[in-house]
C-alpha cells in the first residue's frame, strides 16, 4: 500500500495540521510516512498545500506530484491540482466551497459538504477533518482510531479540548466515505 | 633597591614593530598595566583586528585571537558566550571598527555584550598604506584623498564614542588621549574603569584612544603629537559620554 | 524521546543537540528558519546558548570565536546567508577550527527564491572563500539521516579541526518523517588543549590565528592542511548504494534528490532496465570510490540528476575520468522534477558517448 495525498485549500483552514495528523496517524501504525507543505510567501494568506505519503514500505520520493487522492478545500485548488491525480484515485472536495464536480472520468469523485458539517457539529474550522475522516473510511489507509489518537499530537496543548469535535468530524467523514466505498464496491 | 618601572607581565618580550612615533605602543602598554593591575591576565581573552594592530597577539601574554577586518566584537561574543566568567577584550583600529566592522561593534554594544573595546582612532589606515578612513578629518590629504577629504565626494568623519553612547546596552563610553603625559595617565584611568565595568557584569564598554600616525600623515613624531592636539580633538572631543553613574552624553 | 514526527529543520536542531552541541549562532532566513526556531526554545532547555545574530557574517564569527574557545557550536543559513559566511569559513579553516555550518539551499542566484534547489553545490565542495582550503559537506536525504549525520558532523570537524557543512534543500529542511531518537546523545565532548580560555595557569599561551607572514610558513601551513585533507579523502568518504551491483545504467544524485531517482530505478527495473543508484553521502570528500567499483562490475553508463545545471556531474566525469559515457539531467531555480521526467531522460541516454551534455 502506498498513498499519496495532495491537501490543498486555502491558509487558515487547518490544511498543514490535516495533513499532519494523517502523518501522525500513519507513523502511529508503524507505516512509512512523510509530510511536506508548500512554504514560503506562497503560505502568507494565500492558497495552502501539503502533501501526505503513507506506506507499507520505504518512502524513495517524499514529493507528492502525482497523487493518489486529492483533498481540496476550496474552488482554485481543483483547478490547479485536478489533472495531477493519478488514473484511478480519488479525488474528494469540500462541496461547501468547490461548485463543480471533477472532469476526470478515470478517477473516484466525492463532493463532501464539509463546512455544513463542520457548523453543524460546532466549528467550521474543523471542515477540513471532516474530508480527512472520509478519504479514511474510503481508502483505509489509516484507522479512524490512530487518527483521533493522533489528535493530541497535532494540536497544541491549549487546544486539547477541541479534541471530541475533531474527533467527531473525523468519525464523521469515515463512515461518509466507507459508505462511499461500499457504494462503489456494489455499483462501481 | 625597589623597583619602580618594569615591563608589565601582560606584555610579551617581542619588540613592537610599530614605526617611530606612533603611539599604538603606548596604548598597548596601558591596557597590560591595567590587566595587570586587575589581576586577570590568566583569566583574558584578547581579540585581535585587521591593520597595523594586527600582531597584538604576539605582544599581549595572554591567550588570544586574531579575527577577520572588523569581526572582532562578533568574535568577542562568541568567546564569551563560551566562557561568560572570562575577561574578554578587542583591539580595533579605525578601518577595522569604524569602516568595515561597523555592523559587528554596534550590535555587540546593542546587546550590551560584556566585552570591552580599545577602538584607536588616528584618522587614517595605516597598514595599507595611508588611505582615508572613516575617521580621516575634513580636508586631510590621505593617498584616496590626495586633494583632501572633500565632503561632498566623501561625507564626514564618524564621531564613533558619540554614537555608540547612544546605545543602551553601552554603558560606557569614553574617548581619551595619548599625546601628552597627563592624558596618557587619564586614558589609563579610562581604560581600567571600562574593563571594570565588564568585570562587574554591567554591559558593554569602549575607550576610543586618538593616536598618531607620523609616517602616513607625513609629520615627524612631535609634530604629529600636535597635530593631534590641534586639529583631531576639536573635531573628536575627549571625555566620558557614558558611564554607569552619571548617564550619557557626560564630556569635558 | 521515542520515535517522533519532525521537520527536517528540527533534526538539524536535535541533531546538533545530541552531538553534545550548546552553542548556535544564526540569522533567519527562509527555507531554514525552524532552525533557531526550534534551538531558541531547545538550548535554554539543557544549558545551551543561542544567540540571534545581526548577520551572516557575524554569525559565522561568533562561531569562530565560540570554536576557538573550544566549544561544539552550529551555525545554520540558507545560500545567500551561506554566501556571506565564505569569509569566515575561510578564516575557520585558516586558524583550524571545528564548527558545523548548515545550508538548506533554495533557488539562485541573487534573491532567487526559497524553492528547494543544489545550486550551492560548487560553493559548498570546491570552496568559495578564498584560499585552498576544503570544508568536509555531508549530504542527508531523510529527516533520520540529519540526525545523524549531524553527530557525525560534529565529530569530523572536532577530529580534523576542520569546518564541516551539511547540505540540505528546501525539500529535506520543511519535510516532516518519523525520527528515532534512541539514547540520550553524546554527554562530553573531545577536550582541546589548544583552545582560548584565558591560561588559567597554563604556562604556555594559546593563541588561534590565520596569519602566516612568511610566505615558506604559509606553505607549510598549506601542506598541513593538504596533509590532512589527503587523510580524509582516504578515510571519509561516505555513500549509498542501491541496486548497483547489476546495473547498466547508474543515476547519480544527493540530498533529497536522490529520493526521486531511486524511485526511478525501481520504475526502470519494472521496464526492464536493469537501474542502480549511487547516492554521494560526502560531497567532499566525493567518493571516487563508489565509482572504481561499479565501473569494475557492469555500469555501462552514468545519469547524473540535480537540482542545478551540471555541478557534481564534474566530480562524476572526474571520478568515470572517460571510461563511461556520463550524462546529465538538471533542473535549475527551484524545481523539481517527477519520475516520470527523469524516466524520459533516462531512456535518452546512449552507451557510446555523452556528448558532453549539461541538460
Amino acid at each position: 500500500m502506498i498513498e499519496q495525498v495532495l491537501i490543498a485549500g486555502f491558509g487558515g483552514q487547518g490544511i498543514m495540521s490535516t495533513g499532519q495528523l494523517l502523518a501522525y496517524a500513519g507513523m502511529m501504525e508503524g507505516k512509512h510516512v512523510a509530510w511536506i507543505p508548500s512554504y514560503g510567501p506562497e503560505m502568507r494568506g494565500g492558497t495552502a498545500n501539503c502533501g501526505v505519503t503513507v506506506s507499507d514500505t520505504e518512502i524513495s520520493s517524499p514529493l507528492v506530484t502525482e497523487p493518489t487522492a486529492l483533498i481540496v478545500m476550496n474552488h482554485p485548488s481543483l483547478e490547479k491540482f485536478e489533472k495531477t491525480v493519478l488514473p484511478g484515485g480519488i479525488i474528494l472536495t469540500n462541496s461547501s466551497l468547490v461548485h463543480r464536480v471533477s472532469r476526470r472520468s478515470d478517477l473516484g469523485f466525492l463532493a463532501v459538504p464539509a463546512n455544513e458539517i463542520a457548523e453543524e457539529l460546532g466549528n467550521v474550522r474543523i471542515a477540513a477533518n471532516v474530508v480527512l475522516g472520509v478519504f479514511i473510511g474510503y481508502s483505509g489507509a489509516v484507522n479512524t482510531e490512530a487518527a483521533v489518537a493522533a489528535l493530541e499530537k497535532v494540536l497544541p496543548a491549549r487546544r486539547h479540548k477541541l479534541i471530541p469535535m475533531n474527533k467527531a468530524a473525523l468519525e464523521r467523514g469515515a463512515a461518509l466515505g466507507l459508505a462511499y466505498r461500499r457504494e462503489k464496491a456494489a455499483y462501481g | 633597591m625597589a623597583t619602580v618601572f618594569e615591563r608589565p607581565r601582560a606584555l610579551t618580550d617581542k619588540p613592537f614593530h610599530y614605526c617611530p612615533g606612533c603611539t599604538h605602543g603606548i596604548i598597548h602598554r596601558l591596557v597590560a598595566e591595567v590587566v595587570d593591575e586587575l589581576g586577570v591576565r590568566e583569566q583574558t581573552v584578547g581579540v585581535g583586528p585587521v591593520g597595523c594592530s594586527v600582531f597584538v597577539y604576539e605582544y599581549f601574554n595572554c591567550d588570544m585571537v586574531q579575527a577577520a577586518h572588523g569581526r572582532a566584537p562578533a568574535v568577542a561574543t562568541g568567546i564569551k558566550r563560551v566562557h561568560p566568567d572570562r575577561f574578554v577584550f578587542t583591539y580595533q583600529g579605525d578601518g577595522d571598527l569604524a569602516a568595515i566592522g561597523t555592523a559587528e561593534i554596534v550590535h555587540a554594544a546593542a546587546r550590551g555584550e560584556l566585552i570591552s573595546t580599545i577602538f584607536v582612532n588616528n584618522a587614517i589606515f595605516g597598514m595599507t598604506g595611508g588611505q582615508m578612513a572613516p575617521t580621516t578629518l575634513i580636508g586631510q590629504k590621505t593617498t584616496t584623498t590626495p586633494f583632501g577629504r572633500d565632503v561632498r565626494a566623501n561625507g564626514f568623519p564618524l564621531r564613533v564614542a558619540e554614537m555608540l553612547s547612544t546605545v543602551e546596552g553601552a554603558v560606557y563610553v569614553a574617548r581619551v588621549s595619548v599625546h601628552s603625559p597627563v592624558h596618557v595617565a587619564r586614558a589609563r584611568k579610562a581604560i581600567r574603569k571600562a574593563f571594570e565595568i565588564q568585570l562587574q557584569g554591567l554591559g558593554f564598554s569602549l575607550v576610543e584612544v586618538l593616536s598618531t600616525c607620523p609616517t602616513n600623515w607625513g609629520m615627524t613624531p612631535v609634530e604629529a603629537l600636535k597635530w593631534l592636539e590641534t586639529k583631531m580633538i576639536p573635531y573628536y572631543p575627549l571625555g566620558e559620554f557614558c558611564t554607569p553613574g552619571t548617564g550619557r552624553q557626560d564630556n569635558d | 524521546m521515542p520515535r517522533t514526527l519532525m521537520k527536517g529543520n528540527e533534526a538539524f536542531g536535535e541533531g546538533a543537540i545530541r552531538a553534545g552541541c550548546r552553542h548556535f549562532f544564526g540569522y533567519p532566513i527562509t527555507p531554514q528558519s525552524e532552525v533557531p526556531h526550534y534551538l531558541a526554545k531547545r538550548l535554554p532547555e539543557c544549558g545551551g546558548v543561542f544567540l540571534q545574530a545581526e548577520s551572516e557574517t557575524a554569525s559565522i564569527n561568533m562561531a569562530y570565536g565560540a570554536a576557538a574557545a573550544g566549544a561544539r557550536v552550529l551555525t545554520s543559513s540558507s545560500s545567500p546567508g551561506i554566501s556571506l559566511m565564505q569569509e569566515g569559513l575561510s578564516y575557520l579553516v585558516g586558524s583550524e577550527l571545528p564548527c558545523v555550518v548548515v545550508n538548506v539551499m533554495r533557488g539562485g542566484p541573487g534573491l532567487g527564491n526559497i524553492a528547494p534547489a543544489q545550486a550551492d553545490y560548487y560553493q559548498a565542495v570546491k570552496g568559495g572563500g578564498h584560499g585552498d582550503y576544503r570544508v568536509m559537506v555531508l549530504a542527508p536525504a531523510s529527516v533520520q539521516e540529519i540526525i545523524e549525520l549531524m553527530e557525525t558532523a560534529f565529530e569530523l570537524a572536532d577530529q580534523y579541526r576542520n569546518p564541516v557543512m551539511v547540505l540540505g534543500d528546501g525539500i529535506l529542511g520543511q519535510m516532516m518523517e518519523p525520527v528515532d531518537l534512541d539514547g540520550e546523545g553524546i554527554s562530553s565532548i573531545p577536550s582541546k588543549p589548544w583552545a582560548v580560555t584565558g591560561t588559567q595557569g597554563r604556562t604556555t599561551r594559546n593563541i588561534v590565528n590565520s596569519m602566516c607572514i612568511v610566505p615558506e610558513e604559509n606553505e607549510a601551513a598549506n601542506l598541513r592542511l593538504a596533509n590532512k585533507y589527503n587523510k580524509i579523502r582516504q578515510n571519509e568518504q561516505r555513500w549509498e548504494e542501491y541496486l548497483v551491483n547489476d546495473a547498466e545504467v547508474i543515476l547519480v544524485a544527493f540530498g533529497t534528490l536522490a529520493r526521486v531517482v531511486k524511485a526511478v530505478a525501481d520504475r526502470a527495473r519494472d521496464e526492464g532496465i536493469r537501474a542502480g543508484v549511487i547516492r554521494p553521502v560526502t560531497l567532499w570528500p566525493f567518493p571516487d570510490q563508489a565509482f572504481e567499483k561499479v565501473i569494475k562490475f557492469a555500469a555501462k553508463r552514468f545519469l547524473v540528476v540535480e537540482l542545478n545545471l551540471g555541478q557534481m556531474l564534474e566530480d562524476v566525469r572526474l571520478a568515470v575520468n572517460g571510461r563511461r559515457p556520463v550524462h546529465f539531467y538538471g533542473r535549475p531555480g527551484g524545481v523539481v522534477p517527477t519520475v516520470r521526467e527523469v524516466m524520459e531522460r533516462l531512456k535518452q541516454t546512449s552507451e557510446v558517448t555523452d556528448g558532453g551534455d549539461r541538460i
